[in-house]
């Protein structure tokens, strides 16, 4: 029986035990960088092409939101990001590393549209999954399990399973479980966007304020123009067929400490107004 | 519950009811020239009465299968080989061995087509093929060929049921080796997880629910095996041979009650094996 899978996985693994990636050295205040990267998939008919020359610069503590119409592409990069799609072409670095060395390294946590856990785990082995591949002795792996659950709001549930929990909350154990890593840069792929809307507004408040708390580093992928100006320090618009990036906004006008009440601000209309205009200009209202 | 009991009890009723109308209608003319052999006059209620006593009937009466299990369950001591259970055990030794044989076999292909793209395509046709030899053609030439080596008893048997066994749980963890959702294969690429990781924690676990689906037909073709599988030795135990031996003496009765014993012996094997599935599953599938 053999298991295909190249060996330089588990050298790689080896020799990231032990070292926290939280204390790498910070070599600079860029964190992803990607030059005139394009994606093109091979179909029956006609190549499609995903995503062509995009350029995007991330730098450290930042909340950046890719937001476009469905098929534009932004899922795709951030999949090319975190090593689950190879670019066609172009060059992409996180922390002045491939993708797959950063994946090998586990920089980063990814949280998935659906929540994925894992129907016969408990909460708590959901969270613990990671650590326990990272070869985490069995305390340890508790102790931080609790400490993320207890972070997303779910001490208490532990014991339960997947199922016995509602959508919102399945979503927060996955992004307990991203934590649970304790990497620098989150990836996030709409993860709230099969939940309804009251749910939503209630983990964006929970997501601005665990974004502040720990200074990470946030890649958030949206079609909610709400969401990503309530959330981001800097959106990215995108544009479908091919997908490639419209604009980049700064969102320096709004604070820092994010409340659902900015939502009323001129500032947050003139910021979602810019957002809709770039779309606008993007034919995403086209049909 | 009643809305179950009352449905079961009518077939159950039924059956017994069309099961005593055929053994009138099978034992009739045999009933008929006994009493005439023994010269008495012969009414309806005696031609009857006698078509439900014979000694060797066609088609024995419910009442008189029942009796013998009683007679051969209590009349001797449970290692006596007068005694049912006795051939019952010897039976269910031989199915146990052959389906625990059967499980790792089925696993281990299972596990090789499902990894190695050149065994799916030259392994699994073996596989199909197997299972379209008639059993029965091949279980003494099993027996021949063990017994030749050396290897009699228990080992011959256990070997046919595996024969039997492997086929519907290859063909079920394969289905379940592969049912991993997309999105949590993903989330082991993330983890950087090597193969044999997304194996243990993975894979095999997303399978479960298939693998007792296959357990539960294998577990009864086991039996079926094991019976097979004692015809050939010359009905020395086990409940093969006692249906053995009931059609040399032309002991009918004693043939239905091995029958009845060997299906109990199937449905409590089955329960047994949907019992371990509700305490390993149950929690985890939220049913």
């Amino acid at each position: 029986m053999t298991f295909p899978n190249p060996p330089d996985i588990r050298e790689a693994t080896a020799a990231r035990q032990g070292s926290d990636p939280a204390i790498s050295p910070a070599a600079s205040s860029v964190v992803v960088e990607a030059r005139k990267l394009s994606l093109v998939y091979p179909t029956a008919d006609k190549p499609v092409t995903a995503l062509s020359e995009v350029d995007l610069t991330i730098a450290r503590g930042d909340f950046v939101s890719l937001i476009g119409p469905s098929g534009c592409g932004k899922t795709t990069l951030l999949r090319v990001i975190a090593d689950l799609e190879r670019p066609t072409s172009g060059h992409v670095a996180i922390e002045g590393m491939t993708p797959e060395q950063a994946r090998l390294k586990r920089l980063y946590g990814y949280v998935f549209q659906a929540p994925a856990l894992y129907p016969w785990r408990t909460v708590e082995r959901n969270v613990m999954l990671p650590l326990e591949i990272m070869g985490l002795p069995k305390a340890e792996r508790q102790k931080r399990a609790r400490e993320q659950l207890e972070r997303v709001g779910l001490s208490g549930f532990e014991r339960k399973f997947p199922w016995q929990l509602s959508g919102g909350m399945q979503q927060r154990v996955s992004i307990a479980r991203a934590l649970a890593l304790q990497p620098d840069l989150l990836l996030m792929d709409e993860p709230f966007g099969a939940l309804d809307e009251i749910t939503r507004d209630h983990l964006n408040l929970h997501l601005t304020q665990l974004w502040r708390a720990t200074g990470k580093t946030c890649v958030f992928v949206t079609h909610s123009i709400a969401e990503a100006v309530f959330l981001s320090t800097r959106i990215v618009v995108m544009s479908p067929r091919p997908g490639r990036i419209l604009d980049v906004i700064d969102c320096d006008s709004l604070p820092r400490e994010r409340t659902l009440d900015i939502r009323e601000s001129p500032e947050f209309a003139a910021i979602a107004h810019r957002v809709r205009e770039g779309l606008k200009e993007g034919h995403s209202y086209d049909d | 519950m009643t809305k179950r009991v009352l449905p079961v009890t009518v077939m159950t009723l039924l059956l017994l009811v069309s099961w005593y109308v055929g053994a009138a209608w099978l034992n009739w003319p045999q009933a008929v020239e006994t009493l005439a052999r023994a010269g008495n006059p012969a009414g309806f209620g005696d031609v009857l009465a006698q078509a439900y006593a014979m000694k060797r009937p066609i088609l024995p009466t419910p009442d008189q299968v029942v009796v013998e299990l009683w007679n051969s369950l209590t009349g001797y001591a449970p290692t006596s080989p007068r005694n049912l259970l006795f051939h019952t055990w010897v039976t269910t030794e031989a199915a146990l061995t052959g389906l625990a044989m059967g499980l790792v076999l089925g696993i281990l292909l299972a596990a090789g087509i499902v990894y190695t793209r050149t065994l799916e395509a030259s392994l699994l046709p073996w596989v199909i093929a197997s299972q379209t030899i008639p059993i029965l053609a091949i279980a003494p030439m099993i027996v021949v060929i063990l017994g030749n080596i050396g290897l009699t008893g228990l080992l011959p048997k256990a070997v046919i049921c595996m024969y039997l066994c492997f086929f519907p749980i290859t063909v079920g963890m394969v289905k379940g080796l592969r049912s991993a959702d997309p999105l949590w294969l993903d989330l082991m690429r993330t983890y950087s997880a090597s193969g044999m990781r997304a194996f243990w924690s993975l894979r095999l676990p997303a399978s479960m629910p298939f693998l007792f689906a296959s357990l539960k037909v294998s577990v009864a073709i086991s039996v079926v095996g094991a019976i097979v599988g004692e015809l050939p030795t010359g009905g020395q135990a086990g409940l093969g041979a006692r249906l053995l031996s009931g059609s040399y003496y032309g002991q009918t009765v004693q043939i239905w009650a091995a029958l009845i014993m060997a299906s109990l012996l199937s449905v409590a094997l089955i329960g047994v094996v949907r019992g371990l599935e509700l305490v390993l599953l149950g929690r985890a599938d939220g049913r």
